[in-house]
């Protein structure tokens, strides 16, 4: 029983890690229609900015401003880039965002080297432990979690409470409905960027303790938050932190099946069969447009 | 016997409905003209028919065969060819191309014949080009053969994309709104042609707004009101139908008579 | 009538010629290894062009495709047999010529492999196979959805070789054997049968060229073009898009495994990084950088940048120039750098020329 436990609390653990690179996923998908391939970069980032500036100031405040520097590259990005590439299909798209992504794993490279790295833990250190039901947990997955149920509660109480949230909301589903009542598309696309960078950031820190951070963790990211974000259907960013539990938990209980080399196979594996079963996702409508063929 | 049959054909999208148990005849060698105001459901019946979109309800029957929800690329090689609104030409292909590309669903060239231009696949390709460049010289288009399609003035698009749904030898032809954005010299021109498709034992469904063409070409007509048929018959009795005048006609103009 | 596209040929054949010639006459003939090899790779890049340029899909998997090719050679051929000697139906295949027995390159003694012709048989087919099962579902989907398909695949076939024994883990396969096609060619490394190679690989790539062009201006090539364009009115002329889209794909797959297959003989032998998804990145950035649609482009541009890259002129940012190259190209001239550039190159001679005629009008 403590073994499913450990493995559910892994999976979860993991799981919400993902989300969070789905959720990135859909603010950009939503807001621009471009599929972000470099969302993974964004949470390594945070990870190796909050690493750098601990020598110079406390644990939280590090990483406060790694996840603030990386939300500002995120902005840089669609104001720099995007902005300028509208008229481009949206094949040629995330060709680029692939072309971003290399360039920042190896400005990464250049930047810190490839050694691995990572913050301290929040709480305690690498042998704490806290035993929940028999299974034996570091306090860091309580920081991880806690910390991304926030930040998703802030994200969804954003989107539906306040005027800018919504705003963002009326921006994805009707653009040019949304021009025309006075909303500005740019600002929203910006901020669509800019807020999923951050997230990403800041489960690149609270996860840094127990994963690492190391400067080529963006791609796989990158493709198991792709996973979770379709396996939820895309556009639906509830269902984004539904694909990425999944997503973590099947990762989680495959080591049980396969061998640990290939547990990573397993979401790849999700990846293939929701697209090929069900490209809309389990909570998406089979609408057809978004995913067939026009 | 019809050669297509549409029954209890309705199209909804999500709490839309565009089409409403519409079922209706079109006999081999006639002109059928399907007219209503916009929003009437026209285009989207069209897109039902050469199967881009599969019926909510309903069936369509071609040559005595249940074609429901066949994709289209089936029902164009069982003879239903189309024109579109909005001229839906290649446009990095050259005219030319364009219309061979019509000539696809005839032909069987398949992968090796044409890597290794054995005998065959030439002498198919051969016969492709000269059919294609017959159909542009029909429609008076071939000397601009080797131009980019994009090139064309609209009306001359127009042209080639009927050249190309041509090229297909089709049994059935669907056009939709071929006369709009043409004057009036052209739309005589295209009354003209539209006859001789007939001539050449072609069936012909048209979707149009132009009444003139409409009354002149139609051998039937079936008017349609959101969705619904209101409707059905010649030319000269839909002018005098009542429903028909309020919807669409309207009372100031004058209806033309045979 | 000799169709306009093959007017490139003559010219490129004498470069090939003139190339190995120059570096033999400079004793610099180990460049001709890194050509053989950079050949090899934009074979895949050509075949990945049929995929982008024509059907308009983005592959993220050809890396995996050209790792199945080259592993299926590698592991057929060095995969030691003996302990079914005995059976039957080992003895009738080595009747065939399917199995041979070869020297040990290692160690004393005798091994019963699979002989070369058969093993890349088997990497077509095996490649072949599995380019249909992921096609099938994926290209009936937005091109954005073969883009992540094949991505996930790739990191599969990238997963399982890094960590199986039996490929070689992280080492891969080594000691894979020569590959003797008869007439005294034979696929190796050896420095004895560089120049041979050099242009076996030429005359594959430059065959390759020829019968994809032979594709491309016939019938089937239109569709892709049409498929491209503009799907749906493709779709209602008759054209079966969902097969036409898959054929291109098949056959870009195969041809990405057949490069492999050749380029493990000549390497005589294959590692894990072949699969990785930069690898497959980098093929991407070659079809932009030659043209999407560009046969001849991709396969020049491809040829030289492979070249560059291999000899190590991008040093540690090797990656990076692929990224960039990726971003800069797609950004400015998403059909391919070459045509802008000729337009810009015929502008420039044309005002030095036309300058030149009104200065002599003027005097």
């Amino acid at each position: 029983m403590s073994q499913f436990l450990q493995y559910l609390f892994s999976g979860v653990t993991v799981g919400s890690v993902y989300a969070v690179v789905a959720i990135g996923f859909n603010l950009i998908y939503s807001a621009t229609g471009v599929l972000n391939f470099a969302q993974g970069e964004f949470v390594m980032l945070g990870g190796m900015v909050a690493i750098s500036l601990m020598p110079l100031m406390p644990l939280p405040l590090a990483v406060m401003v790694a996840v603030g520097v990386v939300a500002c590259c995120g902005c840089l990005l669609e104001v720099a880039l995007f902005r300028r590439l509208r008229s481009h299909s949206v094949l040629h798209l995330v060709i680029i965002t692939i072309g971003v992504s290399i360039l920042i794993q190896e400005a990464a490279l250049h930047l810190w080297d490839e050694k691995v790295r990572s913050l301290p833990y929040f709480t305690g250190n690498e042998v704490s432990s806290v035993t929940v039901a028999g299974a034996s947990l570091s306090p860091q997955v309580f920081w991880v979690l806690g910390t991304v149920a926030l930040g998703v509660a802030l994200l969804q109480g954003f989107t539906r409470c306040t005027l800018s949230g919504r705003a963002m909301r009326a921006c994805s589903s009707n653009p040019e409905a949304a021009m025309l009542v006075g909303i500005n598309i740019r600002t929203m696309r910006t901020l669509a960027f800019g807020l999923s960078a951050g997230l990403g950031a800041l489960a690149g820190c609270v996860i840094s303790p127990i994963a690492m951070t190391h400067y080529d963790m963006g791609p796989e990211l990158a493709i198991k938050g792709f996973a979770a974000a379709i396996l939820g259907g895309l556009g639906n960013p509830m269902a984004a932190v539904v694909g990425g539990l999944l997503v973590g938990l099947l990762e989680a209980f495959s080591v049980s099946l396969v061998p640990s080399a290939l547990k990573d196979v397993s979401a790849f594996a999700v990846l293939l069969l929701v697209l090929f079963l069900r490209p809309h996702g389990l909570l998406g409508r089979p609408s057809g447009t978004a995913v067939r063929e026009a | 016997m019809a050669l297509l049959e549409v029954s209890g054909l309705r199209q909804c999208f999500g709490g839309l409905v565009a089409l409403d148990r519409i079922s209706f005849g079109v006999e081999p060698g006639r002109i059928k003209a399907v007219i209503g105001p916009n929003g009437a459901g026209k285009t989207t019946l069209f897109n039902v028919i050469s199967g881009i979109l599969p019926p909510t309800a309903g069936r369509i029957r071609f040559r005595d065969r249940d074609v429901t929800g066949w994709p289209p690329f089936r029902i164009a090689g069982l003879g239903v060819s189309r024109t579109f609104q909005n001229v839906s030409l290649f446009l990095h292909l050259t005219v030319w191309e364009n219309v061979m590309v019509g000539r696809h669903v005839r032909t069987r060239g398949g992968l090796v014949g044409c890597a290794l231009r054995l005998p065959g696949q030439r002498a198919e390709e051969r016969a492709i080009r000269e059919t294609a460049r017959a159909h542009l010289a029909d429609v008076g288009l071939a000397d601009r053969a080797d131009e980019p399609a994009g090139a064309l003035s609209f009306g001359q698009r127009r042209m080639v994309e009927l050249a190309r749904a041509l090229a297909t030898e089709p049994q059935l032809l669907l056009l939709d709104e071929p006369a709009s954005g043409l004057n009036t010299r052209e739309t005589e021109a295209l009354g003209g042609r539209i006859r001789s498709i007939r001539e050449r034992g072609v069936t012909v469904l048209l979707v149009e707004h132009d009444m003139s063409l409409v009354m002149e070409v139609s051998d039937d007509i079936l008017a349609l009101h959101f969705g619904t048929p209101i409707a059905e018959g010649p030319p000269s009795l839909i002018q005098r139908d009542p429903k028909v005048i309020a919807v669409y006609l309207g009372e100031q103009r004058h209806v033309a008579t045979d | 009538m000799k169709p306009r596209w093959l007017h490139p040929l003559p010219v490129v054949v004498a470069t090939v010629i003139g190339f190995q010639l120059a570096t033999a006459a400079a004793g610099k003939s180990y460049y001709l290894t890194q050509m053989t090899m950079a050949v090899y790779y934009a074979v895949v890049a050509v075949g990945l062009s049929l995929v982008m340029g024509y059907a308009g899909q983005i592959s993220l998997g050809h890396g995996a495709f050209f790792a199945m090719g080259g592993y299926i050679s590698a592991l057929l051929t060095t995969h030691d047999l003996a302990a079914w000697k005995t059976a039957g139906w080992v003895r009738w295949l080595e009747g065939m010529g399917v199995l041979v027995v070869r020297p040990n390159l290692y160690e004393v003694g005798d091994l019963l492999t699979v002989a070369p012709w058969a093993a890349f048989g088997a990497a077509l087919a095996v490649t072949g196979g599995v380019a249909v099962v992921i096609g099938f579902p994926s290209l009936r989907l937005k091109g954005l959805y073969l883009a992540m398909a094949t991505l996930g695949f790739g990191l599969i076939v990238y997963r399982i070789v890094l960590g199986n024994r039996l490929l070689g883990a992280a080492d891969g396969i080594t000691g894979v054997p020569e590959w003797s096609l008869g007439f005294g060619l034979s696929v190796s490394g050896r420095s004895g049968v560089r120049v041979s190679n050099y242009y076996l690989a030429w005359a594959l790539a430059l065959g390759v060229v020829v019968l994809l062009q032979n594709i491309v201006g016939s019938r089937v090539g239109r569709a892709l073009r049409a498929i491209h364009d503009r799907e749906t009115a493709a779709n209602a002329m008759g054209v079966n898009t969902a097969r036409v889209k898959l054929q291109a794909f098949v056959v870009s797959a195969v041809l990405a495994a057949a490069a492999g297959s050749f380029l493990t003989h000549y390497n005589q032998g294959i590692g894990p990084s072949e699969a990785s998804a930069l690898k497959s990145v980098r093929y991407v950035a070659l079809v932009a950088a030659g043209g999407m649609a560009n046969l001849w482009g991709t396969l020049l541009v491809s040829t030289a940048l492979n070249f560059l890259s291999l000899r190590g002129y991008f040093g540690t940012y090797d990656h990076a120039v692929f990224g960039v190259l990726l971003i800069v190209i797609i950004t400015l001239a998403p059909e391919g750098p070459l045509r802008p550039l000729g337009e810009a190159m015929r502008r420039a001679w044309r005002s030095v020329s036309g300058g030149k005629e009104a200065g002599r009008g003027a005097a």
